[in-house]
Formats: C-alpha cells, structure tokens, sequence
C-alpha cells in the first residue's frame, strides 16, 4: 500500500489517542466521576481511523452514540471532549451535550447521536448540501449493525443511492445491538448485501485492519467526488466492553471476546510498521507515551473546569 | 401485601396478566434474556419463552406498528420502548394506526396494546434520553395515556392498561424504579381515569403526576410546617383524566397548583388549568399556579440537570406566592 510515511503514523497515532482516552474514561467512569451512560469504542479504533484517515476538515461525517472515537479521528480536541464528558462548561457543547451529544462543525463532525438511527438522514442532507453547493466534499455516515434495521438507515440509503450522493455509509458491524447477537436482529450474515437493494458497492472488510478499512473507504471515497454516488462498507469488528460501563454484559460469552481481543487491531498495525521499518519500537514507545500525556492534560483541564452555572441553562434553545 | 419497589410491581403486573391470558406477549429491544433496559422484564423470558417475550431488532415504527398490528388481529401484546424519546421514531405507527383505526373504521378494529415507556430526567442521560412527553400523547384521541407514581398503583394500572381495549400509552419514571411500598400479592386493577387523593389537605390542592407525586407530599410536609395544609392529588392518568377528583378538591380548598416534569409550556398542567379555570373558577381565591420544567431541553451537566428538574422547592414557592 503506497501510503505515505506520515499517515501511516497518523493512523498509528489516532488509534492509540483513541484507545488511550477511552481507556482514562473506563477509569473515571468506575471511579464515579463521569455522570451519565458512556458507551466506549474499545476494539474498535480501526475502523473510525481508517475512514477518517480518508477525509480532509471540509468533509463531514455524522456519528453514533458510541461516537468518541469518530471524533478523535476526524481531529476532536482531546481537552474539549474530556471537559465535555465531564459536563463542563468548557466542554465542545457547553457540558449540554455529555458523551452522546458531541460536535465540532468546524472540524465536519455533525455529532455524537442519542438515537440509534439518526445518523442517516442527517448524513444525507449534508451530503445534499456538498452537492448542492458544488464543493467536492463528502459525508461518510457511522452506523451500527443494529442502527441498520432502522427503517430510518434504511430510508437514507435508498435516497442517496436514488440521488446518487456523495455519501459514504460505513457501517461498524461489532455484532451486538446491546444484548442482541446480529443473527437475532436480521437475517442476511453481511450486511454489505443490502447495498444490492439500493444498486449501491457493498463491501465487507476486515475491520480491526485499518489498512482495509483506509482502503475501502479511499475507493468509496472517490467514487463519491467522482459523483457517482454512495457505498455501503461493512467493517466486521467487535466492542471489547459491555454495551455502555456497568453492562455486566452476561450475554456474551469470554470466548468470544477473547478471540476478539487476540484480533487488537492496534499491536497488529504496529507490528506491520515496525515489520516495514516505518517505525522503530522506540518511536512507537515514544508515540504512546507523548499520547498518555496529552490524556492526561485533557483529563487536568477537566477537572480543573467549572460546572456550567445555571444561568446558562436557557442560553441556545433559539438562535 | 408486602414492600416492593415500582420495578417488581409492574414485572409481577405483566407476569400475572401473561398467566391469565395467553394472548398477552411482550416485544421490544433487550426485553429478553437481559431483562429489558431498566430490567421491568427480568425473568419473564426464563419463564414463559422466546415465543411469549420477544427481543426485536431497532426497529421503533415496526416495534409500535406491529403491536397495533398484532393487537387488532386478537392478542394483547405489551410493547416496550427503552426510553419515551424513541417514540419519535416510531409516532406515525402510534398517531396515525394505533390511535385512529378504530375511530376511521367504524368501530371494526378494536387495538387492545399497551405500550410501556421509561421517561423522565435525572440520570445524566442528556436531551435525547430524559425528556416527559405525556402531552404529546394527551393531545391524541384514541389513546388512553396512564403515569403512574407508587408500586401500588403502577402493578394494579398496568393490569388494566393490559386488559384495557384500547392502546394504552404507560408512562413510567426513571427515578421511580427503585421507589418503594406496600403492593398486594395478588391481581387488582385500578380503574383508568381515577385518581387518588395522595394526602388530604384543606389549604390548597397540589395536582401532581409520577415522580412531581413525590416531590408534592414531601412539599406538604414542609408546607405543614408553616400551617399550609396542601392536598395532594394524583390524577394517575392524564386520558382519560379524573376532572371530578380535581373539581372536588379544589372546590375543597380553593386553590390550585399543578405539577409536573414535562415542559411547563402547553404542558399537561396547561390542560388542567385550563379545565379548573373553565369549571371551578368560581372557587378559586387565588391564581393557579403552574410547576413544570423550563422551556428547553434537558441539559447534561449535573448541576444544569438538577436545576432543570422541578422540585418540592419549587412546589413551597408555588404554594407560598398563593397561599
Ligand atoms: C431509536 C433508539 N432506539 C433504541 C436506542 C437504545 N440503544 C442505544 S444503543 C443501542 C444499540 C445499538 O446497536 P448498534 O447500532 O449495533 O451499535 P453499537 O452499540 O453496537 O455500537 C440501542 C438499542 C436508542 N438510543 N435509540
């Protein structure tokens, strides 16, 4: 794959800063310094990377409730997220929005979502908007396998596909919804064969290989500048924690994780850089720890952040 | 009798009406094996199988549709949304199928489901997962809408939501699950559309619903203090709502404050204030007083949240700026 060295280590890094800052919010969360419900991305650091690996500032993306991980790949600012999770008042949304309401438009990320399924047609107008406004920017829409029974996912694959829209749907098929296996929540095994019912590519992919992913996603990518419409890729994965912290997460079996996390999809990536010398056990050491620092600056900035002041609750309900 | 909390009485609910009736069926997300979200469900799969309490895909729209579906073709299903927010998803199959068909078809359906929903703020859950919608569904002919506030009433209305004709739309609280009481053993249904006196009182009435029953008899005790003796009434159910328990209080104490969790605005206490206004005005010897949430979202942040929610503080001040 000719990727240049650069982002190679940017998706090396981008993992890591994924694993490691949910990682500091498994801790907190136990540790009762979290409110709320906080769905982590754990094992699944591949798939964000490698889409937004693809994607420049211009282009967006719409996520899920389990949307930390898109946003540090699309370039969430570690501080503003943390702060936020905390419900901070200088959290990205005010400490509104907690861990299922983050956005930053600036950076194309059109938010973390509560409902499993509004991504879709939230994605479909942001690309009807790029298409409109004659840019070449394109949307790529996170979404779960359990998020694809939804009639809503279902509905914006058939307008963008009918549109041909510059969209790219990438769902993360980990397996579950919650507690529910995929082979009680629909009947097709692949996902990528729905693509077929709305004359849109449907691939499958490897997703703890975030080289698959990149690569799937560039072609899916193109296609979409290109003008010739929206993909389908699926990217088999698995969610190492329960459904959100505290799931005690009973209707899985160990096996199954285990054979999952033998899968990490971070040492396999770094065992291909280090094979290819495009990096150095040393750099790679180097890399995570220069990360676990900026964790830890994030988490600082937190604490050290007031709670929003009542005062603020009515502030933008209306423009 | 003995002490359960909300949660087993509306579990030991739905588990007496699955005996007595096999048409009755549950569906929704995660009520199978793992008990539903708040865990209403627990062990019923264990007990009566997959075919009688059946996990569904993310399907909202199909999960409301097909229980009208299924329930005008001849069974009873109790359908589960994890969180009231779902509904938006899933309203066309509610307003415009569950809710109409009988009245558009001449009386030839009959939709007898029951759909069960968790709301309310409280749990740092933000604005997509914390919201009280009852006015919506009182705004909706053809819907009966229950909210119950102790375990007692909560076992004994879902019975009946269960074995009423119509689609019930059964709102619970969050908060309220794990609230305690005295539940009998058996099977017992609470007539829809009869409140309760929740705590007699000759000062003022205090119109309250699920978990605002709390923070009212908690006001009271307060108020009591002062030597405000506040009446508090439950109405239990919003549609159809018991005009008569609420005429006869306030009759009694010529004042009125309602309180809910909903959005103060065209909230429910629009309704019944509206209703007193029109049918007791001629008792009242003060202005009615209004306790909702604030006219926004629910925010994240704790502090924002706690502030957001009404509370006996505001319910003391309500009855103060009156009494
Ligand atoms: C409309 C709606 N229905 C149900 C839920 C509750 N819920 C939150 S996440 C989830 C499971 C989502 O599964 P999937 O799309 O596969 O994503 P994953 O959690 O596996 O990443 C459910 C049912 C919700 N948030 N919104």
């Amino acid at each position: 794959m000719a990727l240049s060295k650069k982002t190679l280590i940017h998706m090396y890094e981008t993992m890591n800063r994924i694993r490691l800052f949910e990682q500091k919010l498994q801790e907190f969360f136990a540790a009762g310094e979290i409110p709320g419900f906080v769905h982590l991305y754990l094992g699944e650091e591949a798939v964000a990377t490698g889409a937004c690996s693809v994607l420049t500032d211009a282009d967006t993306i719409t996520s899920t409730h389990r949307g930390h991980g898109h946003l540090l790949a699309k370039g969430g600012d570690l501080k503003l997220m943390m702060a936020e999770i905390f419900g901070r008042s200088t959290g990205y949304c005010k400490g509104k929005g907690g861990s299922m309401h983050i956005a930053d438009f600036d950076l194309g990320i059109l938010g973390a979502n509560g409902i499993v399924g509004g991504g879709g047609p939230l994605a479909v107008g942001a690309a009807l908007a790029a298409r409109y406004k004659k840019t070449k920017d394109v949307t790529v829409c996170f979404f779960g396998d359990g998020a694809s029974n939804q009639g809503t996912t279902q509905e914006a694959l058939n307008m963008a596909s009918a549109w041909k829209l510059p969209l790219v749907f990438v769902n993360e098929n980990n397996g579950y919804g919650i507690s529910c296996p995929q082979c009680k929540s629909m009947a097709v095994v692949d996902i990528a064969d729905r693509a077929a019912a709305y004359d849109m590519p449907g691939v499958v992919v490897d997703g703890n290989d975030v080289l698959a992913v990149h690569e799937a996603v560039t072609e899916a990518v193109k296609r979409a500048r290109r003008g010739e419409g929206p993909s389908l890729i699926e990217c088999k994965t698995y969610r190492w924690r329960g459904h959100f912290e505290g799931d005690a997460c009973t209707y899985r079996c160990v096996e199954e994780l285990e054979e999952w996390m033998a899968k990490d999809p971070i040492p396999r990536f770094e065992a291909k850089l280090l094979e290819s010398k495009t990096l150095t056990q040393q750099e790679a050491d180097k890399i995570k720890a220069s990360i676990a620092g900026e964790v830890d600056e994030a988490v600082a900035f937190a604490k050290e952040s007031p709670m929003p002041a009542t005062s603020a609750l009515m502030d933008d309900v209306y423009a | 009798m003995s002490e359960k909390t909300y949660l087993q009485a509306l579990n030991e609910a739905l588990k007496l009406e699955m005996e007595r009736d096999e048409n009755v069926f549950i569906l929704g997300e995660d009520v199978g094996q793992f008990g539903g979200c708040f865990g209403v469900t627990q062990g019923l799969y264990d007990k009566f199988g997959e075919a009688r309490v059946m996990d569904t895909p993310i399907t909202e729209s199909t999960i409301v549709g097909a229980a009208a579906g299924a329930a005008a073709a001849g069974l009873r299903p109790v359908a589960e949304l994890m969180f009231v927010d779902f509904i938006g998803v899933a309203m066309d199959q509610l307003f415009n199928q569950a809710a109409k068909m009988r009245f558009m078809f001449g009386g030839k359906a009959t939709v007898p489901m029951t759909l069960r929903m968790p709301q309310g703020a409280g749990i740092g859950a933000a604005a997509q997962h914390s919201q009280c919608l009852e006015s919506w569904f009182m705004n909706i002919p053809g819907l009966k809408v229950v909210i119950p506030s102790t375990p007692r009433d909560a076992k004994g209305l879902l019975i009946s939501a269960i074995r009423d004709e119509n689609p019930v739309v059964f709102l619970e609280h969050k908060l309220l699950y794990g609230v305690s009481g005295e539940v009998p053993d058996e099977s017992y249904t609470i007539e829809l559309g009869k409140g309760e006196v929740k705590r007699e009182g000759t000062d003022v009435t205090i119109v309250a619903t699920s978990l605002m029953v709390h923070s009212a008899l908690e006001a009271a005790e307060r108020l009591k203090a002062d030597g405000i003796e506040a009446e508090v009434v439950d109405p239990r159910c919003l549609q159809p709502l018991d005009k008569d328990i609420i005429i006869n209080s306030v009759k009694k104490t010529n004042a009125l404050v309602v309180a809910h969790e909903a959005v103060q605005f065209s909230g429910p206490g629009a309704e019944i204030a509206a209703m007193v206004a029109e049918e007791a005005l001629d008792y009242l010897d003060a202005p009615i007083k209004r306790v909702g949430a604030p006219f926004c979202p629910v925010p994240f942040s704790p502090p924002l949240e706690q502030f957001y929610i009404p509370d006996a503080d505001n319910i003391v001040e309500a009855v103060k700026s009156i009494r």
